[in-house]
């Protein structure tokens, strides 16, 4: 997966801000923080939520496919099974928000691990398929066991009080602690991205015989974000139980990796904001188009063949073109 | 009457019967992304839509034009050929100069896209296609009951296993194949015209998948979401046997159907998943998969 734009020649270019972020990423974030600040006065805010989660989700997964150049087809395991850790800790547990979002993610964590480090084994598309294979079982294993509720899934999940102090009943309440998340989430992303570790990812994405020859542990790279990946997947799977109060198969299915596939693609691969933009624009055509049914699919589908053929740089990757400044 | 290990026999071998034939199905599709796989260097996420087409093609004939069964499993499979070279002649060409795993993202695209316009048009919850009069009955074997419709299935695949096997190691064609495979610009230097290969290579992929669809048909009801859950297991059988040999995969997807019915006879609860934990230990030992080459 080699992309046009050449990130280190470009930050030579880039003017850089006071916090060593390139000025128009400070801009973009400042503007995105007043944008999603106001956005649930403006919009529903459970709609905005579901955006947050998907936006993060579909970051989770760029960070593994976009800047380390490895394509897994299963991250519906990571955020389904985080997701039922977290629904199964708040409603029988009695865990408090926070620390059942910390549950699920830890387990989404450790399944990360697990898998992670046998599917770096295997390149390309068997990694692919190794990834899908592995989240199938997870899917089977949510189907027959016990805690996920099998074809209900785990419904009515309190939200419960944050901190043991604060209600997140009301939406408005919950949208700001998702907003932190999010952003919290977001930024970590992109510290990773521009850390000498992300520095080395992008060189084993370009060339890993390469990176071999220079010194570098490359399989311990590519496990250490493959984890990073499947854990902040969970980040976004356990808050997204939360603010649904909903956890179902529908989250551990295929199709939900091949949704968070089909953002990543289209907002643009291997760009910073570029997943925010995919999932928003496909969360927003999920819901206007929730009536149509199977058009959905078809209409996913259609997205997916048109990115693939014509649209490789992704939205905010054309963007970037033009602006002649990495997004 | 004796028993196996407190198993009684026709439960045995009941089961193993069974996963004789999820092995079939699982041979002939896993066949059909090996021989696609080898030549196009894509791995065909549309395989499971194609398998799908194929049933939906035996009941389509049946039920508006009256063509049976028998007829089906000879026309079906060309047709659904036919359908994989449009799209191979159309859209994924355009692909080959690029990342393998693009021509991944577009088949699934294309697997949506098939597989919504026939839950939307069909629905999803499954049409039934009556076994020919041929199929029904069987033969009693002493220690279990053989349908016949279930011995037609493992015969049949095993034929078209075989007849695979045959052209592509044996037959002057099958050479041009192989060797394309090792070298396409050679290959092309000695005049030989390597895109209509590909192209026809696609084509007798997908045939192959259409017809485990049409063996399917009396088996399983024919449903838009046949393909898509059998198409992961085929690929976890993918990864386990490795795509560099034909006769690799044949032995994997029978040997893997039967391991999955023993499974069923003695822990009912890990049949859904023990190809995968198969897979798993495949990669601890052998990354490279039992038969493969190359990681």
């Amino acid at each position: 997966m080699t992309t046009d734009t050449n990130p280190i020649a470009m930050a030579a270019i880039t003017s850089v801000g006071a916090a060593g972020m390139p000025r128009h990423h400070l801009a973009i974030f400042a503007a995105l923080f007043v944008f999603l600040v106001a956005a649930p006065f403006l919009l529903y805010p459970i709609f905005v939520m579901k955006v947050l989660c998907f936006a993060l989700f579909a970051c989770a997964f760029n960070l593994l496919l976009g800047f380390g150049g490895l394509l897994s087809f299963g991250h519906a395991a990571y955020f389904g099974m985080a997701s039922y850790v977290s629904a199964h800790a708040a409603k029988v547990w009695g865990l408090t928000p926070e620390l059942a979002i910390i549950a699920g993610t830890l387990v989404a964590a450790v399944l990360g691990l697990a898998i992670g480090s046998l599917a770096i084994r295997r390149h390309g598309i068997y990694f692919a398929m190794v990834t899908l294979a592995f989240a199938q079982m997870i899917y089977f294993f949510s189907l027959q066991a016990a805690f996920t509720g099998g074809e209900d899934g785990i419904q009515a999940v309190p939200r419960g009080h944050l901190f043991g102090l604060i209600d997140l009943r009301s939406s408005e309440v919950l949208y700001f602690f998702v907003l932190a998340i999010f952003f919290a989430g977001i930024l970590l992303i992109y510290r990773i991205i521009h850390s000498p570790f992300g520095q080395v990812l992008k060189a084993i994405r370009e060339n890993e015989p390469r990176a071999i020859s220079l010194g570098y542990r490359v399989n311990r790279y590519k496990l250490a974000v493959f984890v990073l990946s499947a854990t902040l997947a969970g980040v976004a799977g356990a808050t997204k139980a939360i603010v649904f109060q909903l956890a179902s198969l529908t989250d551990v299915y295929w199709t939900m990796s091949g949704e968070v596939v089909l953002m990543t693609l289209l907002g643009g691969m291997g760009t910073v904001f570029g997943p925010i933009v995919g999932a928003a624009v496909i969360v927003t055509m999920q819901n206007y188009l929730a009536t149509f049914g199977d058009w959905v699919t078809i209409g996913q589908g259609i997205i997916f063949v048109v990115a693939v053929l014509s649209f490789r740089e992704g939205i905010v990757g054309v963007l970037a073109k033009w602006i002649r400044k990495p997004l | 009457m004796f028993e196996l290990l407190g198993i009684p026999p026709q439960v045995l071998f009941g089961q193993l019967l069974l996963g004789l034939i999820n092995g079939s199905f699982y041979a002939v599709l896993s066949l059909g992304l090996a021989v696609i796989f080898g030549l196009l260097n894509i791995i065909n996420f549309t395989h499971g839509a194609q398998y799908m087409l194929g049933a939906f093609g035996a009941w389509m004939l049946l039920n508006y034009l009256g063509v049976g069964y028998w007829w089906a499993v000879f026309i079906v499979p060309p047709i659904v050929g036919v359908t994989g070279i449009v799209l191979e002649r159309v859209l994924i060409r355009r692909l080959y100069h690029l990342d393998h795993l693009y021509g991944l993202l577009l088949t699934f695209g294309l697997a949506l896209i098939i597989v919504g316009f026939f839950r939307q048009f069909f629905g999803v919850s499954g049409l039934p296609y009556p076994p020919p009069p041929l199929l029904n009955g069987g033969y009693n074997l002493g220690f279990m009951y053989l349908p016949n419709s279930r011995a037609w299935v493992i015969v049949a695949s095993l034929i078209v296993c075989l007849a695979t096997w045959f052209i592509i190691e044996k037959t002057r064609l099958g050479a041009y194949l192989r060797a394309a495979t090792e070298n396409p610009t050679m290959v092309g230097a000695f005049g030989i015209n390597v895109p209509l290969l590909v192209t026809l290579t696609y084509g007798f992929g997908v045939a192959l998948a259409g017809f485990a669809g049409v063996l399917a048909a009396p088996i399983y009801a024919v449903n838009p979401n046949m393909g898509a859950d059998l198409i992961i297991v085929v690929f976890a059988v993918v990864v386990i046997g490795g795509m560099g040999s034909i006769l690799g995969s044949i032995l994997t997807g029978f040997g893997l159907g039967l391991i999955e019915g023993l499974t069923r006879v003695f822990y009912p609860e890990g049949s859904a998943v023990v190809i995968f934990v198969i897979m798993a230990l495949v990669l601890l030992v052998k990354p490279a998969g039992l038969f493969g080459r190359s990681v």
